[in-house]
């Protein structure tokens, strides 16, 4: 059979087809368990590096034993309530975000943090090493210059004192916006309050350096001013009555009156 | 043609970045960090010598209509496969290499090799063609990564050579070297070396 006439082009094209199809999707299906394992630990681990649980290069069993000291619980954003009904473990609020069912559009009057849809439940993290509450650890996203920002925010039981801040995936210019994975700069947040008296959430990347003591200022990156002002926003954003606020609320009120019986049993 | 000239040549003689200007996007994309020329070096190597051989399996087979789609399917399927890999065995480095791996499919050098060396020439010679063209990248990879990395941001393969400032050293990072425009200016400055030290790769004004 010549090389050019039709059925050959019909039949090699069809063989390639069928060949590489084969390839490409027994590779996809066989490895897919070990990318899903890779991506879920790369998810705790980025956690864990943004609470400062672990530092370096940590192996997949000190992940593991780091964060089985950590309680995962999903909310409800809208109330501020616990959901009992979803499954911790395998709610994803990052797809939710994006499922048009699983998520509510946020007016852009209000969309700070640009992310024009957020999830209507949100997945947190709760540190309990020995029983009591040592961190409150919150995942965050919102727009820099170029892309969006993914992140975790760790916070101290007070629910305002933040502990740290680490951004796992970014497209940031690097050396400018990028500079927001320099770890002078995260160590920068360690100790900020997120809200005022009133209860409004504050954070104020500065440009320059933010005056000594100023417990609602950081310093600004210097030549990302865009990439700063993200940051800022998006914290406000997940911190603010669309976020995680409501929940925050309830946790503190909960937290009083749990140390409040501590003491009135210790009187007793 | 040599066994050793096929694997070497493309090195310094018929370099694929340096005298065929091919594959320049790559280099200016991943070369900020080390670690990622090296799995991209080594990606585009498997992929360039795996392609170089299926195609010149197949070459005497394949109607010369829709040989260019032939050899797209291969090396697309190639990539993802390599995509696939990576994403299962060195999860951090494919996350930061992002859509790159999966540009290697639009890599010039990979479908010039397969239509210019692997159409005409047989399996094991194709392979050959394909890492020595492969390891040619590399090299201009390498050269463009350690200078991007060592003075961007005072580190090799991740490990601080020179302590940064904005880290409490003494080295102020050159900002443009972590950006891609740089790669242009040291791909230039490696041409202008190689054409110095081989005379007969400078071009013939009109």
């Amino acid at each position: 059979m010549s090389n050019d006439s039709i059925a050959k082009t019909f039949i090699v094209a069809g063989l390639l087809c069928a060949v590489c199809a084969v390839l490409v999707s027994g590779s996809a299906v066989s490895l897919r368990p070990m990318q899903e394992a890779n991506k879920v630990l790369d998810v705790k681990k980025n956690l864990l590096m943004a609470a400062g649980l672990i530092k370096g290069n940590p192996s997949v069993k000190e992940i593991e034993s780091a964060f089985a000291k950590i309680e995962t619980k999903v909310i409800n954003l809208e109330t501020g309530e616990e959901a009992t009904d979803i499954d911790a473990a395998a709610y994803n609020q990052r797809e939710a975000s994006k499922d048009p069912k699983q998520s509510v559009s946020i007016p852009t009057s209000e969309d700070i943090a640009k992310i024009k849809s957020r999830a209507k439940y949100g997945k947190i993290y709760i540190y309990k090493p020995e029983g009591t509450v040592e961190m409150v650890i919150l995942p965050i996203h919102g727009k820099g210059l170029w892309s969006t920002l993914w992140g975790f925010i760790a916070l101290s039981s007070d629910v305002n004192t933040v502990k740290g801040i680490g951004f796992y995936e970014h497209g940031e210019t690097p050396g400018l916006g990028g500079e927001v994975d320099n770890p002078r700069w995260k160590s920068l947040w360690a100790g900020k309050k997120i809200y005022d008296e009133n209860g409004k959430p504050v954070i104020n990347v500065v440009k320059g350096a933010a005056p000594e003591g100023a417990e609602h200022k950081i310093d600004g990156l210097s030549g990302a001013t865009i990439t700063s002002l993200g940051v800022q926003n998006l914290v406000n954003y997940w911190f603010g009555s669309d976020g995680f606020q409501k929940y925050l609320n309830n946790f503190r009120s909960q937290n009083e009156a749990a140390s409040s019986d501590d003491s009135v049993s210790m009187a007793q | 043609m040599s066994i050793k000239k096929t694997l070497f040549g493309p090195m310094f003689d018929n370099n694929p970045i340096a005298l065929q200007i091919l594959g320049i996007c790559s280099a200016l994309a991943v070369t900020t960090k080390m670690e990622s020329v090296m799995v991209m070096a080594l990606a585009v190597t498997v992929v360039c010598a795996v392609s170089g051989l299926c195609v010149s399996i197949i070459r005497n087979h394949v109607p010369s209509s829709i040989r260019i789609i032939v050899m797209m399917t291969i090396i697309a399927s190639l990539v993802i496969v390599t995509d696939q890999l990576l994403k299962a065995f060195v999860y951090d480095i494919a996350k930061s290499m992002s859509v790159y791996i999966g540009l290697i499919i639009t890599n010039c050098i990979v479908m010039g090799r397969a239509e210019a060396y692997a159409m005409k020439n047989g399996p094991i010679m194709s392979f050959l063609d394909g890492i020595g063209n492969g390891l040619g990248y590399s090299i201009v990879l390498i050269f463009v990564g350690l200078f991007r990395e060592l003075f961007g941001s005072g580190k090799l393969f991740g490990i601080s050579i020179l302590p940064l400032t904005n880290e409490g050293g003494w080295y102020q990072g050159n900002g443009m070297m972590l950006l891609s425009p740089s790669a242009f200016f040291l791909i230039g400055f490696f041409i202008w070396g190689l054409r110095t030290w081989k005379k007969d790769q400078v071009e013939q004004s009109n």
